[in-house]
């Protein structure tokens, strides 16, 4: 019987081909329990109980996937949004809940340290690619936990695909080799990736800076969106607390809090246990 | 939602009934973000997680009220101190709204 999905079906479908989409939930008010699921690419499905109260929602809840929110809106039955509207009248709150793609992190550099790298990466939810321009390194059999694993110099993949970043990803380069390096982050400034970290000791980051400068980079608005060195100053030794270090990095850049990045301190990077 | 839809999908096939409960708003000092979600099946069985540990007892005690009573989906809040409260809290102090409902949508 070829019976068409239903909302929970469609939903099911779509989260898991990572295909950015709303569920919006009446949880107070008439009709309670109804449903609109609202998607960028093609109309919406499913009905809150009025038209205007869908149309509203929809483009309400189209915003909110954008930015990756999910949280609870109040509308006039009829979807009326200003506060003289609203009283003396019933309100419905509708829970609009965001499923959007997952944040993607390019991993530049197929080093020891981009391995543990993927994986934490990876429980955190992210989708990893992993990029080198040497072919005997970035192999699928050496980060089978990669998303996917290209063999090209940085730049055709900011070029190619660059627009799709934005500031819920994140970049990481881990080469140390100024070759790669530098097209790397040359690549990582052109687009709107919120996140830009940069492996290497105070020494490499000093030498980095400099041909950085030679490539052009000199506005200090675009050098302050780089992590280098990268990572957060928890004394991380080994790839894997480096990958946590990293991570914690990208978290704390992201929720604004104050943590000791490795870039705002001097001294040595690793000390003597 | 996307880490609890293996264990939906196995018991739709075993034609259980199910009630998910998505975490809706938080005020102040809450262990998870709004959509983090639990399924609850007939037979009692839990899928996912709403808060720390705190409250997931409480809502399977709900979601089954609901799958063996009036299939009315509603809204449930854990860890205000007045007497309209539950009994259960958040150790954190916060306050958590749920929406519970039956998955037949």
């Amino acid at each position: 019987m070829a019976d068409t999905p239903s909302l929970y079906e469609e939903l099911r479908d779509r989260i898991r081909s990572d295909q950015p989409t709303g569920l919006c939930t009446i949880i107070d008010g008439p009709n309670i329990g109804a449903k609109l699921l609202i998607a960028p690419d093609r109309t919406a499905q499913g009905t809150l109980g009025h038209p205007e109260l869908d149309r509203i929602v929809t483009r309400d809840s189209l915003a909110e996937l954008e930015a990756g929110r999910s949280g609870v809106r109040h509308y006039g039955p009829h979807g009326q949004t200003t506060p003289e509207d609203l009283i003396d009248t019933d309100t419905v709150s509708v829970f609009v809940e965001s499923f959007a793609a997952p944040p993607q992190m390019w991993i530049f550099g197929a080093v020891d340290f981009t391995a543990a790298l993927a994986k934490v990466a990876k429980v955190l939810g992210y989708r990893v690619l992993v990029c080198d321009a040497r072919e005997v390194f970035a192999t699928r059999r050496r980060f089978p936990m990669a998303d996917e694993v290209i063999v090209s110099w940085p730049m055709p993949v900011f070029v190619e695909r660059g627009t799709v970043l934005g500031p819920r990803d994140a970049v990481c380069v881990l080469t140390h080799d100024p070759k790669f390096d530098v097209p790397a982050v040359m690549g990582a400034l052109t687009t709107r990736v919120g996140y830009i970290g940069v492996m290497g000791s105070r020494t490499t980051h000093a030498k980095r800076m400099e041909r950085l400068t030679e490539a052009g980079l000199t506005d200090p608005n675009e050098i302050d969106r780089l992590m280098s060195p990268i990572g957060l100053d928890i004394g991380a030794r080994t790839p894997e607390e480096t990958a946590i270090s990293i991570c914690a990095e990208i978290i704390a850049r992201r929720t604004g809090r104050k943590t000791p990045s490795l870039r705002d301190g001097s001294g040595a990077i690793h000390t003597a246990e | 939602m996307r880490e609890i839809l293996d264990d939906i999908e196995r018991w739709r096939h075993n034609n259980r009934r199910i009630a998910v409960a998505r975490v809706v708003n938080i005020e102040g000092s809450g262990p998870r973000d709004p959509g983090a979600s639990m399924a609850v099946n007939e037979d009692g069985e839990v899928a996912g997680s709403v808060s720390g540990g705190c409250v997931e007892g409480a809502v399977v005690g709900e979601a089954l009220a609901i799958l063996h009573g009036d299939m009315q989906p509603r809204m449930v809040t854990f860890g205000y101190s007045d007497d309209e409260a539950f009994a259960v809290g958040l150790t954190c102090g916060g306050i958590i709204h749920l929406f519970i409902e039956p998955l037949n949508w």
